[in-house]
């Protein structure tokens, strides 16, 4: 009886209009897909995207050129120099992000004692040449400028985890 | 009409005839792209293509224009001529079948009397293509993949055939309009099903579809056989499978489905015209296609050659005998 039943089973092919009819049915469900440069998923205020130099309230950079960033990142991708500013205070000359090398690992904004590196929640920074992506001081400032109201927030939002 | 009667008037006539076949062919081939990746993507909870023009309906122009204006890479080891050469045999064969492709009564660009032996050397055919494609990219996995699809399709023809035959069995006439015309009441579909089924698998195994598509497996050997081929080359092929598919689902609308009938013979029904019926008959058999396509994981290759030998062969051929048989026992014969 075993054989004739698994005989019948396999020449009716119960097991395979089975399937057909699972995926069948999945045709009328709603869609996940989400029109995405239109519509966008959420991010988390842990997102790790693109990197931001931050400034305190009153403009001046907060980055002190510790260089703990440069040494705790695993693929080595930041290059900093630094001198004493004419006010005596110590300052990064260049501070360099090679965006190529970069793993998103956010070791960086984790070394950092005062929340100067940081990487925001942009993920669409994608350009035509790789010099591009070779980031400067410069860039990586007006990034945080352009970022900040929504850096703090998510170092508010995270601090309690911290 | 005197102009038509000439030698000049013979083959203007022939070349309207051929692209009155030939465009709505390559429309369907266009949009049975869009519509494998739209009912693939509403059975995987997805959208598909939505942006080119309402509800993405553009989408297989601006492939084409992409694929038209990409550079066409021969690799160094290739044998040029045969490289250039393959997709055009794949493409061409393709196309070629449709001229004995009845979509109404008697609506064929040749309606000879062997059709259904001239599709079945076409379609045999279409395998040189893909061999000498995988041979003249001389690229390891271009050759394996040939190699899978030409086993694949020497098998599966085998048990085309003997279905085929139990078909024509019914009809008594290799005309593919007969064919058709005789399943008048009753499409061969239902006093044949298991035939049915064994033709549509093995179309499925034919035309190199999933689950059967062991000759492209991307991930064993990355594409099979048009590995090496971009751009136009690539498009070639692409087309041309599709093109085959269609046909695929052509010949199983014509030997089981009663081609471009009405499936109820009565009046709102019957006033619609052929050709309408007919591409309506293979779009169904095309979703059926692409179910399968969203359904099944691809097989093993010994399994798929256990089902085309093992299986499907015994079936078909026992399905053979059993079908003339009766033909005889009962006074069935056509033409006794």
């Amino acid at each position: 009886m075993a054989f004739l039943d698994r005989t019948a089973r396999s020449l009716l092919l119960t097991e395979l209009l089975g399937g057909m009819y699972v995926t069948f049915k999945y045709i009328f469900k709603p869609k996940v897909t989400i029109n995405y440069p239109f519509e966008k998923g959420p991010i988390s205020p842990r997102f790790k995207g693109e990197h931001a130099l931050r400034r305190y309230p009153n403009g001046e950079e907060r980055c002190i050129a510790c260089k703990l960033c440069e040494a705790i990142c695993p693929a080595q991708a930041i290059t900093i120099e630094a001198e004493p500013r004419e006010d005596g205070s110590r300052r990064t000359t260049r501070y360099d992000i090679d965006m190529v090398k970069c793993i998103y690992c956010g070791l960086c904004e984790e070394a950092c004692p005062v929340d100067a590196i940081v990487e925001g929640p942009n993920f669409e920074f994608a350009v035509e040449t790789r010099e591009e992506l070779l980031y400067d001081k410069e860039k990586l400032l007006s990034n945080g400028d352009r970022w900040e109201p929504e850096l703090a927030r998510r170092l508010e939002l995270d601090a309690p985890y911290r | 009409m005197g102009f038509f009667t000439t030698i000049l008037g013979q083959i203007i006539l022939r070349l309207l005839e051929t692209l009155a076949v030939l465009v709505p062919l390559l429309i369907l081939v266009a949009y049975a792209t869009y519509a494998e990746r739209k009912a693939l993507a509403a059975i995987q909870l997805r959208k598909g293509p939505n942006v080119v023009g309402p509800f993405g309906l553009w989408q297989p122009f601006a492939d084409a224009i992409k694929m038209v204006m990409k550079e066409t890479i021969i690799p160094t080891g290739a044998n040029r001529a045969l490289f250039i050469m393959a997709p055009m045999i794949t493409f061409g064969l393709a196309m070629t079948a449709w001229a004995v492709v009845p979509t109404g009564n008697h609506l064929a660009v040749a309606d000879i009397n062997v059709g259904i032996l001239y599709l079945f050397a076409i379609s045999s055919l279409g395998v040189y293509g893909i061999i000498i494609a995988g041979w003249a990219s001389n690229s390891k996995y271009a050759f394996l993949g040939a190699l899978r699809s030409a086993a694949q399709m020497v098998s599966y023809e085998v048990s085309i055939g003997f279905v085929m035959v139990s078909v024509l069995l019914c009809v008594g006439s290799l005309n593919l309009n007969d064919i058709v015309l005789a399943q008048n009441g009753l499409w061969f579909c239902i006093p044949l099903f298991p035939m049915f089924i064994v033709f549509f698998i093995s179309g499925l195994a034919e035309c190199n579809r999933a689950p059967f598509d062991l000759p492209e497996g991307e991930s064993e050997i990355v594409a099979g056989f048009f590995v090496e081929y971009s751009a136009m080359s690539f498009a070639m092929f692409f087309l041309g499978e599709y093109a085959n598919m269609i046909l695929m689902s052509g010949m199983t609308t014509i030997l089981f489905l009663g081609g471009w009938m009405s499936p109820l013979p009565f009046v709102p029904f019957t006033l619609i015209p052929g050709p309408i019926w007919f591409i309506a008959k293979i779009c169904f058999v095309m979703f059926m296609f692409f179910w399968v396509r969203a359904t099944f994981p691809r097989f093993r290759y010994d399994q798929l050659m256990r089902l085309g030998w093992k299986v499907f062969l015994p079936l078909s051929l026992l399905w053979m005998v059993i079908t003339a048989g009766a033909l005889v026992a009962f006074g069935w014969l056509p033409h006794a």
